[in-house]
């Protein structure tokens, strides 16, 4: 299998000025007839259930929350950048484009990332419009933040609330679309399968979570935005019901996966108090602006910070990173704390922990300024950890924030199954190999309001859509595989509760293939995950019945899915001999410890496809070319 | 799930002024409106109800002059009569709706942000209305009078052998005291009801709410309190 | 610490329901309202029962998916802080704490703690948005908003949709959520062209569900995890009065809040009956 990512020739600017031209177009009165499928109410699934909506499809969008405004880019803290370059600091598309290629660590495709780059800026006007309370200047204007060490402020922000605020803003376009009756939501409902009809994506099935009814729903074409599954780690800074289900079915259904050991960590999370803990929370990243980080220099040192004097402290990263200090990129701050917590000068009960202390900046600028600064974040931790962040450092560690890979996906966003379009966090398209900070959000949109609006046209403009019954054997075949799996989840009635392994799992993936990574531990991981996975199928225990509503079903049902991905992460960082962003592989390294690419070998996309239940599955690789960006070392010294 | 009903599903357009009656936020402009005029009678009854305090010809002819100026004063009544008519009639429909909105109730509430007056408008306001009859009967009416005898046009004698009374000076207190209640959420409750608010306004308002329930209540009470004293005979 | 929890117990809709007690031993003072009655559900899941059904997401105070009445107060003791985030220090050893889901006739009871709160959306459907759709918008500095106008729309805009003020209202009544958008996109220029038709239509489908009326009580910004000023209500009010008697043509639609709920019959039961 070849993989074709349909990048427009020519030159990158004019690349998708292009490919619009040669889309083929839906004829408006044609629109009405087609129907579409949404699976996913996030930033990605949101704006495009909405502006399709407003083109006049007939869209259902499903999420499994109560309601779409729920989904988990609600969370997003920091900000969406976008090159508006309204602070006239040297920013440009073709600047964000760089960045955002270098940041990725030359795993990513030049030509997706242009053409994010130059729809950044119509989403900010789009945003504006819908009413998103962007912060703003005493004259009126938006104002930017540099963000994620960025050497430009290209970041646009509400408050620590951007994400809600977005997602509240693409929320309130897809209700205006349910009331104008061209989107019909329904939530409380989750995707169990895809149904693949003579090659193409036909609809899903679907288990409606309070009566535990299975549904067929069928259309033209299916759009995932399920979100990323950084979830297989158990703790995690995603929302607790973020799964990879949905991305997973269409994977088994045909649909290649493609990198998915590229996942990423995020250094500055308040850590792990006890067992019991079962998320873990995101201090923004903005806090290393002006915090500085340390662990005690002496092994197990338990005293209390401030009466561990300056001499006995070590501030490593402005130690060992001079000109970027406390502001080095996310992997290589996790790394670094990782590495002091291993060696025994983790701070906190656990000792999995350091210090980000404020004591400096205090002085220096007083405590009103870092107030008015961060104020809702120190009082954010403070009601989590009941300590007081001006008077005693933060403790932080770092946490799993972001998945890059996903379903492979070409420029139209298009899986390898015709009729599939995966948007979001769900796809694997534009981060590569680490994902720079407030992009996430800005690809969302991109993908939902400005990109999947032309393809999904040209695909169906391009195709027949015969008409599909329930009574197809596809159709029925895919009911009754789910049906099949639930039963069997609920007939088990073992001894082990569905988050004792969910969290055994989480463990094993964070070990092994975690912030670093051998051949070796990968290789046991392996073999730990598939016996773990065969207890869970015979030991777990998912009271209650299936139809009526199930949190322990339904957690069993996401959580045997992370059994299989979690194996499938492992052999995808196995095979990959480098390292690369968020994947650090300890055999390649430079001699001062940085992450060592091998691009002659590996500057590929891993894409692998489902090869059925006892076969190991088919990698496909997709060449990437650097036209625009040349490949270098990131230094941060 | 949930379906849309086209506005030519509801009929023939309706009437604004229906439509604004019937919506909760309507009928609470109403009883705002309704309130403030009724609270105007009563800062205008209390004035003239302390000139007690000045001997029986000053009220009394205060008495025969509100009789005198006739159509006015009826005009006066009918709009009065029309506040409380509108004023208990959303009460009522609110109150039911309300009670409808929440049908099993929870076994323990507590109150972290509220007045108990706030929460006892449903009280208050009918027990309110139910000395406002019983007023009427007893001073306008004259049918009820007890220990002593209704003179018509002797206002004077009327209010200081009805206070005479304990437990008719009594019922008064607590009556006042309720409407007091009742102002000092209502008054303030008024501009948010019209659309008047503002972080900066709403703690003066408050504080202006409690301290003319106060005066009012103080102003009222002193007519059966003197009277019960004897410094009024 | 130990902890008595005593929680209601209802196992579908049409099922009546009932407080059940149970005791949590080894309540870490760390852990949050959530995890604790995670530890509750994985001890009922080892003994065979079915766990208390709660709704969660984020756990992060930003979703608005939780939320229940700690004896008697929405989202519990602590000021500005959802149930996902509020830790058990603010409990004391051997405190008995009763935990009640939201009583509302617009939310319909589903499970346990979890009811339904659809009528929020709803809501926003009748015209909590600016109708502009993707393509539409001018550049983002063409329209100039002062920075104490943005503040403002931001400090309504932070609702979470939690239902925590419908919860605590003695009238049920869900005026702070309805204000809260209204006023967010009110005060700012680019609500303005809709401000009258968004008042109306909102209105409309807030009294067309079957909330309470405000009668200014003030409960409600008292739980609210975001803390949103009673003076949104007035916005509403006072945006309401203003189109009530500036606008005359066209009725605003509402959605009528009849939900398969409601009649406690059971939602779909052939599986491919919906599509
Ligand atoms: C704490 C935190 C802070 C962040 N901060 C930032 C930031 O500042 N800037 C930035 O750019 N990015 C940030 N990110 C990343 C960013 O928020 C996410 O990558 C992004 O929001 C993902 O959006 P999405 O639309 O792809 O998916 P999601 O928002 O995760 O939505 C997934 C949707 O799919 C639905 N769904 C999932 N599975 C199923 C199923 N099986 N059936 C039916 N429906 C399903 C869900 O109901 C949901 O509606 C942050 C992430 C976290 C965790
Ligand atoms: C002298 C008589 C009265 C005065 C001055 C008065 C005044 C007011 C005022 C100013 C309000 C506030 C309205 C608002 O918030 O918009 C109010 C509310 C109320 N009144 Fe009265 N009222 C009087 C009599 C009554 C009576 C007789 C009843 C009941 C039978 C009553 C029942 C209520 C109730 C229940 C409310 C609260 C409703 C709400 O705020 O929505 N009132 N009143
Ligand atoms: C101590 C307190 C009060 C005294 C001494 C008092 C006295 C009187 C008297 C003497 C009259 C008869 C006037 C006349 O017919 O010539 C009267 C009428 C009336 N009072 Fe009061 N009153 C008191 C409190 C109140 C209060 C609190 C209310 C309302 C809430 C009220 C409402 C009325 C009304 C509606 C009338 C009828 C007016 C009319 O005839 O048009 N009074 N009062
Ligand atoms: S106004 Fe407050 S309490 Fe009400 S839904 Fe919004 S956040 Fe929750
Ligand atoms: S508590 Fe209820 S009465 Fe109004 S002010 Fe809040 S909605
Ligand atoms: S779980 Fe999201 S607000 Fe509590």
């Amino acid at each position: 299998m070849t993989l074709d990512a349909k990048i427009p020739s020519g030159p990158i600017e004019q690349a998708w000025d292009k490919a619009r031209f040669d889309m083929k177009l839906v004829n408006p009165a044609n629109k009405r007839k087609h129907s579409l499928i949404v699976v996913g109410s996030g930033l990605a699934g949101a704006s495009a259930a909405a502006s399709l909506g407003e083109l006049g499809y007939q869209v259902k969008c499903f999420c499994f929350q109560d309601s779409p405004r729920r989904a988990h880019s609600i969370a997003a803290q920091g900000g969406i950048n976008a090159a508006k370059n309204y602070p006239n600091d040297g920013e440009s598309i073709y600047r964000l484009f760089y960045d955002t290629v270098k940041g990725g660590d030359f795993r990513a495709r030049e030509g997706n990332i242009y053409r994010l780059a130059q729809i950044s800026v119509d989403i900010i006007d789009q945003c504006v419009a819908q009413g998103v309370p962007f912060a703003r200047e005493y004259g009126g204007a938006l104002t930017n933040r540099s963000f994620g060490g960025a050497q430009v402020s290209r970041t646009f922000y509400a408050r620590g609330q951007t994400g809600q605020q977005l997602l509240l803003g693409a929320y309130q376009a897809l209700e205006r679309q349910v009331h104008a009756g061209t989107v019909t939501m329904v939530p409380r409902t989750e995707m169990l399968d895809l149904i693949v009809i003579d090659g193409k994506a036909r609809g899903i099935v679907t288990r409606n979570l309070v009566t535990g009814t299975l549904a067929v729903h069928l259309a033209d074409a299916v759009i995932l935005a399920s979100g990323g599954y950084g979830n297989v780690y158990y703790l995690s800074t995603n929302a607790k019901g973020s799964n990879v289900t949905a991305t997973w079915r269409a994977y088994k259904r045909g649909a290649l996966f493609a990198n998915p050991c590229f996942t990423q960590i995020h250094p500055t999370c308040i850590p792990v108090s006890g067992d019991y803990q079962s998320k873990l929370t995101l201090m923004s990243e903005s806090l290393r602006n002006d915090g500085r980080i340390w662990v005690p220099l002496k092994k197990g040192d338990q005293r209390p910070p401030n009466e561990i004097p300056e001499s006995e402290r070590d501030y490593y990263l402005e130690r060992r990173y001079p000109s970027f200090g406390n502001l080095v990129p996310r992997d290589v701050a996790s790394r670094n704390a990782k590495a002091v917590c291993d060696e025994g000068r983790g701070v906190g009960k656990t000792g999995l922990g350091v210090y980000l202390d404020f004591s400096d900046a205090i002085n220096r600028l007083g405590e009103k300024t870092i107030r008015e600064r961060y104020g809702n974040l120190f009082d954010m931790y403070q009601r989590i950890t009941d300590e007081n962040p001006y008077k005693v450092p933060m403790r932080i560690y770092p946490a799993i924030h972001y998945t890059m890979g996903g379903l492979w996906v070409d420029y139209h966003l298009q899986s390898t199954i015709p009729g599939l379009f995966v948007l979001g966090e769900a796809n694997f398209s534009d981060h590569g190999a680490n994902r720079l900070g407030a992009s996430a959000l800005m690809q969302g949109l991109s993908d939902g309001y400005f990109v999947i609006p032309y393809t999904i046209g040209n695909y169906l403009a391009t195709n027949k859509f015969p008409k599909v019954d329930k009574s197809h054997t596809e159709v029925q075949s895919a009911v009754s595989a789910v049906k099949q799996k639930t039963d069997k989840l609920l007939s088990i009635k073992g001894k082990r509760t569905v988050d004792s392994f969910h969290r055994e799992l989480g463990k094993l993936v964070w070990d092994y293939c975690g912030m670093a990574r051998t051949a070796e531990g990968l290789e046991l991981a392996i073999g730990k995950i598939r016996s773990l996975r065969e207890e869970f199928w015979q030991n777990v225990t998912v009271p209650g019945s299936g139809d009526d509503l199930n949190q322990s079903l339904e957690k069993a049902g996401r959580v045997a899915d992370f059994f299989e991905l979690a194996e499938l992460m492992c052999i995808d960082a196995r095979e990959r001999n480098e390292s690369c962003g968020g994947h650090f592989r300890e055999e390649y390294q430079t001699p001062e410890g940085e992450a060592q690419r091998d691009d002659d070998n590996y500057s590929y996309v891993a894409a692998w496809g489902y090869n059925g239940p006892d076969r190991p599955p088919q990698l496909t690789k997709e060449p990437l070319e650097f036209h625009y960006v040349h490949p270098s070392q990131r230094s941060y010294k | 799930m949930s379906t849309t009903v086209s506005a030519a599903a509801l009929g023939p357009q309706r009437n604004r002024v229906v439509t604004f009656w019937q919506s909760t936020n309507g009928k609470k402009v109403v009883m705002a409106i309704t309130g403030a005029m009724m609270f105007l009678f009563v800062v205008g009854h209390l004035l003239g109800n302390l000139q007690v305090f000045e001997g029986p010809e000053k009220i009394n002819a205060y008495g025969h002059f509100l009789h005198s100026i006739g159509e006015l004063l009826w005009i006066v009544r009918l709009t009065l009569i029309l506040a409380i008519v509108l004023h208990i009639t959303a009460t009522i429909q609110l109150a039911l709706r309300n009670k409808r909105a929440r049908p099993i109730g929870y076994s323990r509430k507590q109150a972290i942000n509220s007045s108990y007056a706030s929460r006892t408008m449903y009280w208050s306001g009918p027990i309110v209305l139910a000395f406002i009859i019983f007023h009427l009967l007893q001073f306008t009416a004259g049918y009820i009078h007890p220990e002593s005898r209704f003179i018509e046009g002797d206002v004077y004698h009327n209010l200081v052998s009805g206070f005479q009374v304990w437990w008719v000076s009594a019922w008064y207190i607590f009556a006042i005291t309720l409407l007091g209640f009742h102002l000092r959420h209502g008054l303030w409750s008024m501009f948010q009801s019209v659309g008047f608010a503002h972080t900066r306004h709403t703690p003066t308002l408050k504080s202006a709410a409690l301290l003319i329930a106060v005066v009012i209540v103080l102003g009222y009470i002193s007519i059966p309190i003197s009277i019960l004293l004897g410094i009024v005979k | 610490m130990k902890l008595t929890l005593k929680i209601w117990r209802q196992r579908t809709n049409r099922d009546k329901g009932a407080f059940v007690s149970y005791t949590v031993d080894d309540v870490d003072p760390e852990m949050s309202m959530l995890e604790c009655l995670d530890v509750l559900n994985e001890s009922l899941i080892e003994r065979g029962d079915e766990p208390v059904a709660f709704e969660h997401d984020c756990r992060e105070g930003i979703c608005g998916s939780c939320g229940f009445m700690i004896n008697g107060v929405a989202h519990g003791p602590e000021r500005a802080t959802t149930v996902c985030q509020l830790t058990m220090r603010h409990f004391k050893d051997g405190e008995e704490l009763v935990i009640e889901p939201w009583r509302a006739r617009a939310f319909f009871p589903i499970k346990d703690l979890i009811v339904d709160r659809r009528a929020l959306d709803h809501i926003i459907q009748a015209g909590g948005y600016i109708s502009v759709s993707t393509g539409q918008a001018p550049d983002g500095n063409a329209i100039l908003v002062g920075k104490d106008i943005a503040d403002q729309a931001m400090d309504a805009a932070a609702c979470i949709g939690c239902g925590a003020c419908v919860a605590a209202c003695p009238n049920a009544s869900a005026a702070l959520f309805t204000g809260a958008k209204i006023a967010h996109l009110s005060v700012l220029p680019q609500g303005k062209p809709e401000r009258d038709r968004r008042a109306l239509g909102m209105v409309a489908q807030m009294n067309a569900e079957e909330f309470g009326n405000c009668t200014s009580i003030g409960e409600c910004t008292g739980v609210c995890p975001k803390e949103i000023p009673l003076e949104v209500i007035a916005t509403m009010n006072r945006d309401y009065l203003r189109a009530s008697w500036t606008r005359r043509e066209d009725q605003n639609e509402t959605i009528l809040p009849f939900t398969e709920w409601s009649t406690g019959s059971k939602l779909q039961s052939d599986p491919t009956s919906r599509d």
